[in-house]
């Protein structure tokens, strides 16, 4: 009997090895596919139990915490609610569903595990969060609403030499206290998510004909490429055939042969077109990649929760030298030309930091709870643009915009500011009155810039951008400029 | 050094294992070191040196290594039972093992010439039926907890909850121990018919009547891991007394289509093994009853141990905001799920192999014995205890389908750890005897 109790035991011990094969399976080798598993919640519980940590303003103002929920889980809360929706967003543990920098910073929020925490788990304490500094700036930002008053827009302010971006505001926006809501409007939209009045970050995601405020990167490529200097004279005739089709200064005005300065001071549409033209559309790639356009853009915040500036034609993007793009009417903003209000910020902080463009950012460190910074952000170059000698001719052209032409109203007292407008034609309200979208892009103080800003109006009737636009930027400029004396 | 002195110093190393343990949760659950894990280390030592001089004094010869790998899987097991349950349970747990030791006491003291329990075969075999069928019998079934997750597995006396199968095994094993030291010339010779052996009805009866009461357990009782549990045992002394493997391919191609059948007829068995086969399947992950929630909640824990486990008190055991349970049963008959999480693959495997060494000594008590019903029971002891092990870690690593039985020693639970002290009290009787110098 013992040969037979020797097999049986070897029976036993393959029977075992079985055990120790599968144990093996599901904590080796499909431990990564059952960890994917979308019925898996364990993860997901866990980062329930962490306090995560805050997100902070630039002045120490939390913009979003945790705070406890019943059965010992921490939930998000954003004291400022709809002020900093879209730039911070949300984070619903229940349903997986985040945005904005909540979603962008979640792993910084939850905290970074370090080396000893495996064995016995942490030992003494539960995993702890660290708070992200962000760059935001939460009286800035509340003028910016306050200054919107309720009309569709957006509202971006940059500091040019850093990209820390100061406002971020927009409207419409949203409680990120109660993302159900968003949600639910946003089920609304569902038709055309681009569609106005629903729930998106304008400021990233808002896709607007650039008008007049372009002639800016117009202008950049003609200055940077030696074609032109701010004296070039051009002939501002008006009408002048583009593309087959007949193209008009605001006013059909005819402005006869001006140099390149007036013609910007005065938007001269015929002047621009010609220049864009003349430049080519190989030319006005490059410098339009130089600024970000056809790029995702480098912000650190949700890549789908973004928008990539340039031409679209059936909401895809094509290249300035496609056929089916009007190089003259691109060059003063039009034509299929969409862009974000974020790339005409990259645009206007590129010129205001003397050519160079930092990347656009809205954090800064990682500050554990200890009060260690465990990771910096630091300012990041993202191209240089233009020559120095370019970016301080096209600051005084833009300075000129301000002083005597469309742009007087974003005037301040004691500071020179340099800006542009833009008012770009979207159609025609019930009324029969024509809407446009209003734009201004500039910065101050002009010798020494500190603060660059673009404000951007939606669907306004006879919207000009230097009526409507410039007081907002002149406003805000003088807010900020003020807080960083 | 002497056999009961190799046992000392094993039983040493598994206070100090307990006292580590207890240390470990310890700090886990209060973030210090508390000198309560030290009293608990303290207590266990002492029941554990307890039940070495009794051996010492009762079981001079018996095997040295059975004990102290007993010891260490309780100990084991209660540090689990206080991680996963709290300290009310692990409390119980402890005195579940007092009790467990005064029955392995008992058990030695009283039936110290085990062999006379062959003259009440017939007794015991029927007694272990009627105590399995219990849990059937209308006043015992409490009115809350009839059917533990759709099986009839615990009876409940007062306060008391009996698992009545923990128990009949052992009456099973010394019955076809006995039955078949008598039989087993009978059945391995047989006559031939077309080529085989088949073996005369008259003795195979008994036998066959057993493969009826494991398909009657998976039927009246629905207890599919006891039923598997059982045959296992049962099939593993056939062959030892009788040395022939078409008893065994017989038995389990008859097992297989009971299985089968009752499998496509019974809506609970179904369930299970469609568990098994789909765990991932959200209808059925998701299913109000029959669900795959609890195998698939195992793996996806078994999957965060990984190599090492998580540590000690890692596991995520309630989900965040609630009272429920993420695995239900995490300390009966999911434990080795949450071990594997914190202990990962090296833990659980060496409790493997803590179970395989245990197994292998009852073994060696068989092989050492000199008469037939003292091997053939050891052997029916070891394999089932080694079945039962199989039977729940296999079900809970998916390898078969989930069924309830404990993991022994180690899950909590009165009626295992002291059906399964009883066991490891005959095998260390078999074992003293086979290894009494001069015996007769």
């Amino acid at each position: 009997m013992n040969r037979a109790i020797v097999r049986l035991f070897a029976v036993m011990v393959l029977l075992f090895a079985v055990l120790v094969a599968f144990t093996s399976r599901w904590t080796v080798f499909s431990a990564t596919a059952l960890q994917n598993n979308p019925l898996n919640k364990l993860g997901f519980y866990a980062s329930e139990k962490i306090k995560t940590g805050d997100l902070l303003a630039d002045n120490g103002s939390v913009l979003a915490k945790a705070v406890p929920a019943t059965g010992g889980i921490w939930k998000r809360k954003y004291p400022f609610g709809s002020l900093f929706a879209q730039p911070v967003g949300y984070s619903i543990l229940q349903t997986g569903q985040t945005a904005g920098l909540e979603r962008y910073r979640a792993s910084q929020l939850r905290g970074v595990k370090t080396g000893l925490t495996s064995v016995f788990g942490s030992l003494g304490g539960s995993q702890v969060g660290d708070d992200v500094q962000t760059t935001l700036d939460p009286k800035a930002q509340a003028l910016a609403r306050t200054l919107l008053k309720g009309r569709t827009g957006s509202v971006i302010a940059i500091v040019p030499q850093t990209g820390a971006v100061k406002v971020m505001y927009s409207n419409p926006t949203y409680n990120d206290n109660d993302p159900q809501a968003y949600y639910d409007s946003v089920t609304a939209c569902k038709p055309n998510p681009f569609k106005i009045g629903c729930t998106y970050n304008l400021a990233t995601q808002g896709l607007f004909p650039p008008g007049s405020t372009f002639k800016v990167v117009t202008s950049t490529a003609a200055l940077d490429s030696g074609k032109y200097t701010p004296q070039s004279i051009i002939d501002g005739s008006s009408p002048l055939e583009v593309s087959g089709r007949p193209l008009e200064n605001d006013g059909d005005q005819s402005w006869g042969e001006i140099s390149l300065t007036t013609a910007l001071v005065n938007s001269v549409n015929t002047v621009y077109a010609q220049v864009g033209q003349n430049v080519g559309a190989k030319l006005m790639e490059t410098y339009m990649k130089r600024f970000g356009f056809y790029s995702e853009p480098p912000l650190d915040y949700p890549a789908s929760e973004m928008l990539t500036s340039g031409e679209r034609l059936n909401g895809k993007l094509i290249a300035p030298t496609n056929p089916n793009v009007d190089l003259g009417r691109m060059s003063i903003g039009q034509d299929k030309l969409l862009v974000t209000p974020l790339q005409m910020a990259m645009v206007v902080s590129a010129v205001a930091d003397g050519g160079v463009l930092m990347e656009p950012r809205l954090t800064t460190k990682v500050v554990n709870s200890d009060g260690q910074v465990v990771q910096r952000f630091a300012p990041t170059e993202y191209d240089r643009v233009m020559k120095p000698k370019t970016a301080s001719e096209l600051t005084q052209m833009m300075e000129d915009v301000v002083e005597e032409g469309t742009g007087t109203a974003a005037q301040l007292d004691g500071v020179k500011v340099a800006g542009k407008t833009g008012t770009a034609s979207v159609g025609k309200s019930q009324d029969g009155q024509p809407l446009d979208d209003a734009w201004f892009i500039g910065f101050a103080p002009v010798s020494d810039p500190k603060i660059a800003v673009v404000v951007t109006l939606e669907n306004i009737p006879n919207g000009y951008g230097g009526i409507y636009a410039a007081p907002i930027a002149a406003q805000l400029i003088k807010t900020l400029l003020a807080e960083d004396r | 050094m002497r056999a009961r002195n190799r046992e000392l110093f094993g039983l040493l190393s598994a206070a100090l294992l307990i006292t580590a343990g207890f240390a470990a949760v310890f700090i886990q659950e209060s973030g210090k070191l508390s000198n309560v894990s030290l009293i608990y280390g303290a207590i266990f030592l002492g029941l554990c040196v307890a039940g070495h001089i009794f051996i010492r004094v009762t079981l001079p010869n018996a095997d040295p290594y059975i004990f102290p790998l007993v010891a260490v899987l309780a100990c084991f097991g209660l540090v689990m039972v206080y991680r996963i349950a709290g300290a009310t349970e692990a409390r119980q747990q402890a005195q579940w093992f007092v009790l467990g030791l005064v029955l392995f006491a008992g058990t030695v003291i009283v039936f110290r010439e085990y062999r006379k329990l062959e003259n009440y075969r017939y007794l015991i075999v029927i007694g272990s039926i009627l105590f399995m069928v219990l849990p059937r019998v209308p006043g015992l079934e409490a009115a809350t907890q009839t059917q533990t997750y759709g099986a009839y597995l615990e009876i409940h006396l007062g306060s008391l909850t009996f698992q009545p199968t923990e128990f009949a095994k052992i009456g099973l094993v010394i019955f076809l121990a006995s039955y078949l030291r008598d039989h087993r010339q009978a059945l391995a010779e047989g006559r031939k018919v077309l080529g085989y052996r088949v073996p005369p009805l008259k003795h195979l009866g008994p036998v066959l009547l057993l493969w009826g009461i494991a398909m009657l357990i998976l039927v009246f009782l629905r207890d599919i891991g006891s039923s598997l549990m059982f045959y296992g045992g049962l099939l593993s002394i056939i062959y030892v007394a009788t040395q022939r493997v078409s008893f065994v391919v017989v038995g389990l191609v008859a097992f297989g289509v009971g299985a089968w059948y009752l499998g496509t007829h019974i809506p609970h068995i179904d369930s299970r093994v469609q568990a098994w086969l789909h765990p991932f399947r959200p209808s059925l992950y998701y299913a109000q009853t029959g669900s795959s929630y609890q195998i698939a909640n195992g793996l996806f824990s078994q999957s965060a141990g990984g190599l090492f486990g998580q540590g000690f008190g890692q596991a995520l055991l309630t989900i965040p905001g609630t009272n429920d349970a993420y695995i239900p049963l995490p300390d009966t008959d999911m434990i080795y799920a949450v071990i594997t999480d914190e202990l990962g693959l090296f833990g659980s495997a060496a409790l493997l192999l803590i179970y395989l060494l245990l197994v292998a000594r009852g073994f060696k008590a068989a092989m050492l014995a000199r008469d037939s019903f003292s091997k053939l029971m050891a052997t029916g002891l070891s394999a089932i205890l080694a079945i039962q092990v199989f039977v729940i870690v296999g079900g809970v690593t998916r390898v078969i389908p989930f069924t309830g039985v404990t993991l022994p020693f180690v899950s909590y639970g009165g009626s295992s750890i002291m059906a399964n002290f009883i066991l490891v009290a005959l095998l260390l009787l078999v074992s003293d005897r086979a290894r009494r110098p001069s015996t007769i």
